[in-house]
């Protein structure tokens, strides 16, 4: 019944001698939420970052919606681009612009033929998506830098969601701020994805978070996808692996480079 | 450690270096020429990059023509030639300190501003969430700056030159003694308009180096505060040292036959 939405095959990326992403696999349904999950350096926001294009992976294949989308240029990368909104882990909003023109930034300047919206029009839908994120509207008039870093989060997760995209990454959503927070952002992202009907892909390490926005976990190690499933199976994966990873344990087959990292 | 080979590795750095930043420029021409056009960042980054740079390169110029004008004065005294002064100091101004001292002026201030501040959006990751929101980095940040910076320092050069002339005349009337009228006459009768479009043309390519070395180098800025620091360093340096190359270049592909 759902279609397979986002497919990478076998994708490798080194960084010099760093083989980063070793024959990488996964597979999104159209609708369903992933969370991949994976200590720090195993390679989640270069997974991202292949999907999107912005690094190009040295072999494999990434297709979105069937279509391949590696080396897409020009006017083809901009239509696959105004499909995917992003949250990213430190917000990277724009600090010389205000909140609502953080927001409305891909409604104004965005590449999407025919979408550029004039500016009132493209402020009314920033102030409703910040409405939507639980903030007041004299806030739109504010500068990033004057925000906390939880407003700051909410905005990044309005200004993904400002041109109602199809699908949405989230890079981190909770790192960096305290449960209760991290709590109340979870909670929007589940609303906002649920009301768009959007896939998305979530990379974390934080598990309350995972559990939360999960439909789907993957656990990612050393360059590749060692455990898929749906979320309430995480607890009895029976995966050495994912049970170091959701407990926390020092001691199990994950080794940490202390002294490399 | 084999003295060679560490020759050999920063020769082919340089030679790598040299390679990503012809590439990065291309790139920038080809997204930068082409639609669509950010008008608004194009007007604030001439406000920026020219506007902005005005006093600086006013009182840089101000000051070396004064200088230049003390310097030809007393060294052609030396064999009764103090009538040149007021021309040398025309030519000097128009076609070489004019353009390579406000080049190396604005490298210092914008070519650093440009560097922090697209070195600080490629660690916060603003250039990937451009990207995310399908606007291309390129024509949004590149572009502006390139164009501002191409066409802001021959005018920022063209009013330095003034002033430089200014400058000279002031220390030339005021302390040297020369009589005004016959100062005006002899910069105007020597001064020909390849000497001033010749330091036009310096100050355009300059222009471009400083925008394409402080994007570039803030592009590439890696590992928070101290990649853009590092970056920053970078540009001005690299930007310095090719105006004065490109001088050299220019000069003799301008005068030279």
């Amino acid at each position: 019944m759902m279609q397979d939405h986002i497919v990478l095959k076998d994708v490798h990326k080194s960084f010099g001698p760093k083989h980063v992403l070793r024959g990488l696999s996964v597979t999104v349904k159209k609708g369903r939420s992933l969370v991949v999950i994976g200590g720090s350096g195993t390679g989640k926001s270069v997974m991202l970052k292949c999907i999107l294009g912005i690094i190009r992976p040295d072999s494999g294949e990434i297709s979105v919606g069937g279509e391949n989308c590696i080396g897409l240029r020009g006017r083809e990368r901009d239509a696959f681009l105004s499909r995917f909104g992003m949250l990213f882990q430190g917000a990277a909003l724009f600090d010389s612009l205000s909140v609502w023109e953080n927001i409305a930034f891909g409604l104004t300047h965005g590449n999407k033929m025919g979408r550029a919206l004039p500016r009132a029009k493209a402020k009314d839908i920033a102030m409703e998506k910040l409405a939507q994120v639980g903030l007041t509207p004299d806030v739109g008039a504010l500068y990033p830098a004057e925000l906390s870093g939880g407003m700051q989060k909410r905005v990044g997760l309005a200004r993904a969601i400002a041109a109602d995209p199809e699908i949405i990454f989230f890079d981190e959503p909770t790192t960096g701020l305290d449960p209760i927070m991290a709590d109340v952002i979870n909670n929007l992202i589940v609303d906002c994805v649920k009301r768009l009907g959007a896939t998305t892909i979530s990379i974390t390490h934080d598990m309350a978070s995972a559990r939360k926005i999960a439909d789907d976990i993957a656990m990612i190690h050393k360059g590749q996808i060692i455990w898929q499933g749906e979320a309430n199976k995480v607890n009895t994966s029976g995966n050495a692996y994912v049970d170091q990873f959701i407990h926390g344990r020092a001691e199990g087959p994950i080794q940490m480079d202390v002294l490399k990292a | 450690m084999n003295p060679l080979a560490s020759i050999g590795q920063m020769a082919l750095g340089v030679m790598a270096e040299t390679g990503r930043i012809a590439l990065f420029a291309r790139d920038a021409l080809l997204q930068g020429l082409t639609p669509r056009y950010y008008l608004s960042q194009i007007a604030l980054q001439f406000f920026r990059i020219g506007y902005t740079s005005l006093p600086v390169v006013a009182l840089t110029a101000f000051f070396t023509g004064g200088a230049l004008a003390l310097q030809i004065y007393l060294g052609s005294s030396r064999f009764n030639a103090e009538s040149l002064v007021a021309s040398i100091v025309a030519l000097g101004i128009t076609r070489e300190l004019g353009p390579v001292l406000a080049g190396l002026m604005v490298s210092g201030r914008v070519g650093a501003a440009i560097a922090a501040e697209l070195g600080t959006m490629r660690v916060t990751e603003q250039i990937d969430a451009l990207v995310t929101l399908s606007t291309n980095p390129q024509k949004y940040l590149v572009g502006p700056r390139l164009l501002a910076a191409v066409i802001s320092l021959p005018l920022l050069v063209a009013i330095g030159d003034t002033i430089g002339i200014m400058g000279g005349y002031i220390v030339g009337t005021r302390s040297l003694g020369f009589n005004e009228y016959a100062y005006i006459k002899n910069t105007a009768d020597f001064l020909e308009m390849s000497d001033v479009t010749s330091g036009l043309i310096k100050a355009a390519v300059f222009g471009f180096i400083i925008a394409l070395m402080g994007c570039y180098h803030g592009f590439h800025s890696k590992g928070g505060a101290q990649g853009v620091g590092r970056a920053t360093t970078n540009a001005v340096v690299s930007s310095a040292i090719l105006i004065l190359a490109a001088n050299f270049l220019l000069t003799s592909l301008l005068f030279g036959d």
